[in-house]
């Protein structure tokens, strides 16, 4: 038998908490062969990280034990290795990138020094390092490599901190690389260069890639074998594109079919009358930097409009303005015929509950020391004059069952939900003051797509049920795609673009917007290498 | 920076003028400085001599003006007790205590990292247990009486080491072991939480994905990071020291500022108390400018 270049076989890895002994991952076993790239496909908690972990020596023993299993490099088992000789292969033959790369950089130090000393770590003269780090940073791409070696990682943008990521593991070429994550934090746009970078370099190497990642449309772009991990458990393997066309396992089909961005896009609707939102000309200045130059648009009650656009677009910046948590700089924004720019603070407090929020990291935005039911009452105790006292017990459990929870849930605290269910309860929250306009900033961002199906579905339901309007802030187009109606293209504090779903995602008129569809992943990996043959002839983006 | 600088220079001196004006009145209300210098059955002709020589009989207000008008031209006024310029009295005291705190924070600064670096770097192992045990004993320790046994042992007992004064070397022994113990115990606890929290972050973690040893994850990657809370920290307890470790001075007869301060007041030599004060304070400003220096030099996002 030929060895693989790294196999893992019969993995188990357990955890020791306080609550029990919890099962990471069982019975794991997949390999990765040089030149090739595996991807490991996984909702939050499948555990499809640990045994990238456990091939890196970065499980931390106790509280893991890693019960059973081999993981053969070159047909050497790395579990008998000692601690000295598993670091030495870190780096120099196995190297790791991960997904949020403003984390994983030391804030401290310089990248160039970063980078060199992931060579003199393994012996390489310092001087040398130095040169070879410089040369690395031109290689993965950072403008100006001289001036970016002295540089500190705060910087530099998201995605030139995963080139500098990548330069860094790739010092050695090594003979493997594990990207846990990689693209996740990223624009699209910025996500489609990144991957193209790591498909060069693969190219360049013939190293062994091993993808980590929640997205199948990261799956369709760049892998040639998927493993679907489920519950610590692999529920299915095979080659990327027969397991996207003909999945087997329940868990697969169910993973495929909550993708977003394939269901029959709204007709559209005519609803004339009053706007329920005119915003004009808002804008907001920080100094001399203009994050929202002039913004104007409707929306109508019952409608959801989406904005989409990069980091740095101004697309919060234009929630937290319109809903005056931050002061804009000029302009107006009529709610129901009323200027909320101008409105003095305690008119604008009456309109708060009509207008809520739901923000994107629900861990965040709960206060944890309150449980679920003075969560969601606070908002009455704020404005008394919508429940009393004595109908709040109910009003929360009413709250709760609408939005997928069960009542007897209300007394329990923030961290014992998972991050579904917090935004739900984020999302019952903004009900209790029974608003007509919700703002939502990334608000299913953050969330698995089985579950970010079910929140998307829990908003239009509620759409349906109230009249609610959103303005919906994303940057997935596909989610946006399902949900929206109208759609507005932002660009450096710009609308660059404005139109029905309709017409933005079959006849986008500008080239911003036509780059920003072309980066978008479709999960689907046929219709993924179609998009980047066209993308590669029409040249919209090159790494 | 020098913008910055400049700004909290001004801001110190609007509080040490405040400080000033403070001292000088509530020190005048400890009484008359004659009846504790001139004998009980002194006449009461050499009483308003001594008053007259010392400036003590002029209304309040005119001795203030007085004295700010001296301290204009640095002028700090004479000692009543030492008949010496005050200013002179305390530098020499300072200079005692500034070395006393020099020794002691480099002392506990280095012990206090690396243990406490040791110990966070295996939590709740054997080590992380005795370091922690100890720490908590220091932290907790009263000095006084510390300072008391510690002289009843190695002293008296043991005579091993000197009970007071600074001729030798060994004179610093007890003195310095004494204002070790609290801030080390302190230091040692705050470097421990705070190396927690930095080695399980995410760039440790790339540290070790990268095949960086130990030793370097600890000292490099990581006490950088976990510097910045432990820099307030020492920063707060050396500034404890300078402004007078006053019972571990008084204690081991340590000629420093503290004792200087507490004898000046109890003799009412008003112009070493305020002299004191002025050069106290001043110390502490410049301690707290270092610490935030230090920061900005520690961690390149902070920027003056």
């Amino acid at each position: 038998m030929t060895d693989h270049l790294l196999e893992v076989c019969d993995l188990s890895v357990e955890f020791h908490t306080a609550g029990g002994t919890v099962k990471a991952v069982q019975d794991v076993s997949w390999h990765l062969d040089r030149g090739e790239t595996l991807a490991i496909l996984g909702e939050s908690g499948s555990g499809k990280s640990v045994s990238a972990s456990a091939i890196m020596n970065l499980i931390d023993m106790p509280p893991g034990k890693i019960t059973s299993g081999r993981i053969l490099l070159n047909g050497a088992d790395m579990l008998k290795m000692s601690a000295e000789e598993r670091r030495r292969i870190n780096g120099a033959r196995i190297a790791m990138i991960f997904q949020d790369p403003l984390a994983h950089l030391n804030p401290v130090y310089t990248v160039g020094w970063q980078i060199a000393e992931m060579m003199t770590t393994h012996g390489t003269p310092a001087a040398e390092a130095r040169n070879r780090a410089l040369a690395l940073l031109e290689r993965v791409g950072i403008p100006q490599p001289a001036e970016a070696m002295v540089k500190y990682p705060h910087q530099f943008s998201g995605g030139q901190r995963q080139r500098l990521m990548i330069a860094m593991a790739l010092a050695f070429k090594p003979d493997i690389l594990i990207a846990d994550e990689p693209t996740t934090a990223l624009d699209v746009t910025v996500q489609a260069q990144v991957l193209a970078l790591l498909e060069e370099l693969q190219a360049e190497t013939g190293m062994g890639l091993l993808l980590i990642t929640h997205d199948l449309g990261v799956v369709a772009e760049i892998a040639d074998r998927v493993v679907v991990m489920n519950s610590g458990r692999i529920v299915e393997t095979g080659n990327a594109a027969e397991v996207y066309s003909n999945p087997q396992h329940p868990y697969t089909k169910k993973l495929i079919g909550a993708a977003p961005g394939k269901g029959a896009m709204p007709e559209e609707r005519d609803r004339g009358g009053e706007p329920l939102l005119r915003v004009q000309n808002l804008s907001k200045h920080y100094g001399a930097f203009h994050a929202l130059k002039g913004v104007s648009f409707t929306i109508m009650p019952g409608e959801t409009v989406a904005v989409v656009g990069e980091s740095g677009s101004g697309k919060s910046t234009l929630a937290r303005a319109l809903l005056r948590l931050e002061e804009p700089s000029g302009g107006q924004a009529f709610y129901k015929g009323r200027d909320l720019v101008t409105m003095a603070p305690r008119d604008l407090f009456g309109l708060r509950r009509e207008i809520q929020m739901v923000f994107q990291d629900p861990t965040q935005s709960l206060n944890p020391r309150m449980s679920v039911y003075q969560l969601i009452s606070e908002a009455w105790a704020i404005h008394p004059e919508i429940l009393p006292r004595g109908q709040w017990r109910a009003r929360v459990a009413e709250l709760l069952t609408k939005v997928g929870l069960s009542p007897d849930m209300a007394q329990r605290y923030p961290h014992q939900f998972s991050g579904g269910q917090r935004q739900r309860i984020a999302i019952a929250r903004a009900l209790a003051l029974e608003p007509r306009l919700i703002v939502c900033d990334e608000a299913v961002s953050a969330l698995d797509v089985s579950i970010q199906a079910q929140v998307i579905e829990l908003l239009e339901g509620l759409r349906r049920e109230f009249g609610l309007s959103y303005l919906f802030i994303a940057h997935d187009l596909p989610v946006v795609r399902d949900f929206a109606d109208r759609v507005i293209v932002m660009k450096e504090g710009e609308i660059v673009e404005e139109g029905t779903v309709r017409q933005i995602f079959d006849a986008p008129r500008e080239p911003y917007t036509r780059a920003l569809l072309a980066a978008s992943l479709d999960p689907d990996p046929e219709v993924q290498a179609r998009r980047r043959e066209a993308r590669l002839a029409e040249g919209l983006l090159t790494a | 920076m020098k913008k910055f600088i400049g700004k909290r220079a001004v801001a110190s001196a609007i509080s040490l003028v405040g400080l000033v004006v403070l001292v000088f009145f509530l020190s005048r209300l400890t009484g008359d400085p004659t009846d504790l210098y001139l004998p009980v059955d002194a006449s009461l002709q050499a009483r308003e001599q001594f008053r007259e020589i010392n400036g003590l009989n002029d209304p309040l207000m005119v001795q203030f003006g007085r004295y700010v008008a001296d301290l204009a031209v640095l002028d700090f006024g004479n000692s009543i007790r030492r008949s010496r310029p005050a200013i002179d009295v305390v530098l020499e005291g300072f200079a005692w205590t500034l070395w006393l705190a020099c020794v002691t924070m480099l002392l506990v600064t280095f012990a206090a990292i690396v243990i406490g670096s040791l110990a966070a770097f295996r939590v709740g192992g054997v080590f992380d247990r005795i370091a922690t045990f100890f720490s908590l004993i220091g932290a907790s320790a009263p000095d006084f009486w510390i300072a008391i046994v510690a002289i009843v042992v190695f002293a008296v007992n043991l005579r091993w080491l000197p009970t007071s004064g600074t001729g030798t070397i060994w004179h610093w022994v007890l003195p310095v072991s004494v204002l070790f113990i609290r801030p080390f115990g302190l230091i040692l606890q705050v470097v421990r939480g705070s190396m927690i929290g930095v080695l399980s972050s995410a760039y440790v973690k790339t540290a070790r994905a990268k095949g960086v040893r130990n030793r370097p994850i600890i000292f490099v990657h990581g006490l950088r990071n976990g510097m910045l809370p432990v820099i307030t920290v020492i920063g707060d307890q050396a500034a404890g020291i300078l402004n007078g470790a006053v019972v571990v001075e008084t204690i081991f007869g340590f000629p420093g500022i503290g004792k200087l301060m507490i004898d000046s007041i109890l003799q009412r030599d008003f112009n070493v108390v305020l002299a004191a004060i002025m050069v106290s304070a001043l110390a502490i400003f410049l301690m707290n400018l270092l610490i935030d220096l230090a920061y900005a030099m520690l961690d390149p996002r902070i920027r003056y």
